[in-house]
């Protein structure tokens, strides 16, 4: 605790000013979105005078945050999917298996950990259009997953070489496979690690642009933060329903997280304390 | 198990990541330098072989490309001081023990998860010039003098975005720091009030010293962040005022967007470059501390 008064009554002003400016911007969004278009510009308070949902039907299905929305729930699951699968499958094997040349193989893939790499989208265009995989979903869904292997192999491979040897060799004796040990016996007892991995990369594939915007050109196939620039350049003018378009591509996340605060954090901290 | 022989089994559960790491980023990664060597246009069968011309031209005859490094590390460092200094201070207020904390931390963190795209087009209106509230603020507390069209202005646009961008990441860096500071024994605290040490002593004596990895890492990160900055700026003015907001992923985006390949891989070659040894360095600085 902090021991004098005048020290604990400024920290909490500081600790107030610094949530108000944090929550502010966002309950402007919230806020604007239930006003119709003429209250926007004349009523500054943060409550409307009376909720207008309409916003968010136009935004919905005029505005095709419908499309966009399911898009991004397409991708997101089949990316996480892929990034749980492939690196839990590698990162199991690096700990428990002897397979050849383990601890460089390791290194190499944890690279993207450490090296940054900025600027590749430029020959991943070129990639993807090689191998026709531009503006489809399947290409986007690939550069996703392969943007999540490095962290998923690293964090699954510490919590796979935590678990005691003597399950592994009872199963052995038992006469299982390698597979059926993964999937069976090592799979749920890193539960926690898994969770850990899917709601993180849930979260930053939700709110990828750059590669969105790069890949894809159809918009019919676009995720919706891609969605949100495209009703921004064509709806300049309609702030109600953009506001209410960016509400409904933030309420996922802020659930998301509620619900699941202290995955995020891990994720964050993981990440950021591993050097 | 006593079996040493290696387990080629083993390479099928490795295998699927490696195929992927092969193709989408070890390729890509060594497109990167052969491509910027050719002048090429993406679509043309040819690619034309020109050497080192791209860096040329680059390195001395593009005063945008220096312009947008420089506005990078202008909000890097920004970020590096302002940001962290505010969420080191809001991290060591709440390891002290205040009520309400899981309040403040899980509200302190929410920006952080937002999406570039959503945080900068919520500010691009709160800083119109026209409707913004930004400016019906300062208007209605008596400083009507200092509202502006804060993106549309060439002296202010930078700043806006730096201070969106800090607003953004403040609560990341708290997180971290925070994470840092609950490893630092309680008891150190007290045996140094007992000493008659007060809350800054302690600070300067017990936590700073203890902290400084911690320190580093928080700055690497932000370094290597900011400067590619990008959703925030491609929502919010795409690098504009006249190149004033123009920061080396944008001006990287727009070459490819004009089909200027090789040029877009040599500027990505350059940046990369610069980002891989300010983290070398940053490597061989804390090995040293560690020693220490």
């Amino acid at each position: 605790m902090i021991e004098s008064k005048k020290l604990r009554i400024s920290a909490y002003i500081i600790l107030l000013i610094a949530a108000i400016i944090c929550l502010f911007p966002l309950l402007w969004m919230v806020s604007s979105s239930l006003k119709p278009l003429d209250e926007i510009f004349t009523n500054m308070s943060l409550l409307p005078k009376r909720f207008y949902f309409k916003n968010y039907i136009d935004a919905w299905v005029k505005g095709k945050f419908e499309v966009y929305f399911l898009n991004s729930v397409i991708y997101t699951i089949c990316s996480v999917f892929g990034i749980l699968l492939i690196s839990s499958l590698c990162g199991y094997a690096l700990a428990r298996l002897n397979v050849p040349f383990k601890n460089l193989i390791f290194l190499i893939l944890i690279i993207p950990l450490i090296v940054p790499l900025p600027g590749t989208f430029v020959p991943l265009y070129v990639l993807l259009k090689k191998l026709g995989l531009l503006d489809t979903r399947i290409g986007l869904i690939l550069c996703y997953i392969n943007g999540g292997l490095a962290f998923g192999i690293f964090l699954l491979k510490s919590f796979f070489e935590e678990i005691p040897k003597e399950l592994e060799e009872a199963a052995i004796i038992d006469g299982a496979t390698s597979f059926q040990i993964y999937f069976k016996i090592m799979l749920p007892l890193v539960r926690p690690a898994l969770a850990t991995l899917a709601i993180f990369n849930t979260v930053s594939i939700w709110n990828e642009f750059l590669l969105a915007l790069i890949i894809l050109q159809n918009p019919l196939k676009m995720p919706i933060q891609r969605g949100i620039m495209m009703f921004h350049g064509t709806h300049i003018t309609e702030y109600g329903q953009l506001m209410a378009g960016l509400t409904i591509a933030t309420l996922p996340v802020i659930i998301i997280y509620l619900l699941m605060q202290q995955h995020i954090i891990k994720g964050i901290t993981a990440g950021a304390l591993k050097g | 198990m006593t079996t040493k022989k290696p387990d080629l089994n083993g390479l099928l559960f490795v295998l699927p990541a490696i195929i992927m790491f092969s193709i989408f980023t070890v390729y890509p990664f060594i497109k990167t330098f052969q491509m910027s060597f050719y002048s090429w246009d993406g679509i043309s069968p040819i690619m034309k072989f020109i050497g080192f011309k791209n860096y040329k031209d680059i390195l001395f005859n593009d005063p945008l490309f220096w312009k947008a490094m420089l506005n990078a590390a202008i909000i890097t460092f920004l970020a590096l001081t302002v940001q962290n200094l505010v969420a080191l201070l809001l991290a060591v207020i709440i390891d002290k023990g205040v009520k309400f904390n899981k309040f403040f931390r899980t509200v302190f963190f929410i920006p952080p998860i937002l999406s570039g795209i959503v945080v900068g087009i919520v500010w691009k209106w709160i800083y119109d010039g026209n409707y913004g509230i930004l400016n019906a603020i300062l208007s209605f507390i008596g400083l009507k003098e200092y509202t502006t069209a804060w993106l549309s202005n060439t002296k202010t646009a930078l700043f806006s975005i730096a201070v969106v961008h800090m607003w953004k990441g403040f609560g990341w860096g708290f997180v971290i720091l925070l994470a840092g500071l609950q490893t630092i024994p309680k008891e150190l605290y007290e045996s140094a009030a007992i000493d008659g040490a007060d809350d800054f002593k302690q600070f300067i004596y017990i936590t700073a010293p203890l902290m400084l990895p911690v320190f580093f890492i928080v700055s690497i990160l932000t370094i290597l962040g900011t400067m590619q900055i990008f959703d925030l700026v491609y929502s919010m003015t795409r690098g504009g005022p006249a190149g004033a907001t123009e920061v080396p992923v944008t001006y990287i985006y727009k070459y490819l967007a004009n089909n200027e390949l090789g040029y877009a891989t040599a500027m990505a070659v350059i940046f990369g470059l610069i980002l891989f040894s300010l983290s070398i360095i940053q490597i061989i600085i804390s090995r040293k501390l560690k020693k220490t």
